[in-house]
């Protein structure tokens, strides 16, 4: 299987570079991956997005709003309106929450301060071509690190959200570390190819970094892109 | 111009909460419900599109309210 990533780079991102590594891992040298810069606005080529974590444009306004608006966005949401897979992880969760392509809005941690420490996610009942390497209910593994990670919809938005089936990762029972409403810690679109999470997914795709269980969301979309699972 | 931003009622305001938590032991004593938002000022040339400035980038309506407030 052979898929083409392609890694938003705004100015102020920071975890891009182990993004384009997960992704070169996860395709075990059947693939590329490049960075793309967010001016650009042809995304044509590739097969998949990753929106990195870091601070996008210094996280100035609120996480993610101005780079919510950014010229590569337009082609991001065109991208996912024809079904294309887009990952945003921490910042870039944010971002896709702020350009309307994710339901919901990451406000700051309860405890005001920002957290950097391995946690547990258990795998919600999402549909996701990320999620086609994971099992409902399993629990992984990845580094939570974020300021802004209180996952929030309004009651009404919530409760669609759960119905609808797109909570893709809760903190694992007692571990949410932010207040998110419903312990989210991650969520999909309706149809299920876009998918953002608080944590850290991308850290966690080497054993020398303590876990391996990030690799996961990557394999899954190189394997459904490939038209098998992983 | 300024617009005026806040977190929506209801929503827990961290920022606002760790202030007032912080209080008693400054010796600020019978100050409740602190909530902190942000204003920003600006000049237009035209306020046509300042609502929609307002609700695009400047706040997020699920989180926030605005306030437009221009000079007297």
């Amino acid at each position: 299987m052979s898929v083409n990533w392609g890694v938003l780079q705004f100015p102020g991102s920071c975890d891009e570079r182990d993004a384009l590594n997960a992704c070169l891992l996860a395709t075990g040298g059947h693939g590329s991956a490049r960075l793309v810069w967010h001016e650009e606005t042809d995304l044509s080529g590739l097969d998949a997005i990753v929106v990195p974590g870091g601070f996008s444009y210094g996280d100035y306004l609120r996480a993610g709003a101005i780079a919510g608006l950014s010229p590569v966005m337009g082609a991001v949401a065109d991208f996912a309106a024809d079904g294309g897979p887009v990952l945003g992880i921490c910042n870039g969760f944010q971002v896709l929450c702020e350009a309307e392509l994710l339901p919901g809005a990451l406000l700051d941690n309860t405890g005001t301060r920002f957290i950097c420490r391995q946690g547990d996610l258990v795998v919600g009942d999402a549909e996701s071509p990320f999620l086609t390497g994971l099992t409902a209910g399993e629990t992984v593994s990845v580094p939570f690190k974020h300021q802004s990670g209180r996952f929030f919809a309004p009651p009404e938005l919530l409760a669609e959200i759960e119905a609808n089936r797109q909570v893709a990762f809760r903190y694992a029972p007692g571990q949410n570390p932010n207040g998110s409403l419903g312990d989210i810690a991650g969520v999909t679109n309706e149809a299920g190819n876009v998918l953002g999470l608080m944590p850290h997914p991308e850290h966690a795709v080497e054993s020398f970094t303590g876990s391996t269980d990030g690799l996961a969301l990557f394999r899954g979309v190189a394997g459904a892109i490939a038209g098998s699972p992983a | 111009m300024r617009v005026l931003i806040r977190p929506k009622e209801g929503i827990l305001d961290a920022q606002g909460k760790a202030v007032e938590t912080a209080l008693p032991a400054l010796g600020f004593e019978g100050i409740r419900e602190v909530r902190v938002g942000r204003i920003v000022e600006l000049e237009a040339d035209s306020t046509e599109r300042l609502e929609e400035l307002c609700e695009k980038l400047l706040a997020n309506p699920l989180i926030e309210d605005y306030e437009i407030v221009t000079p007297a």
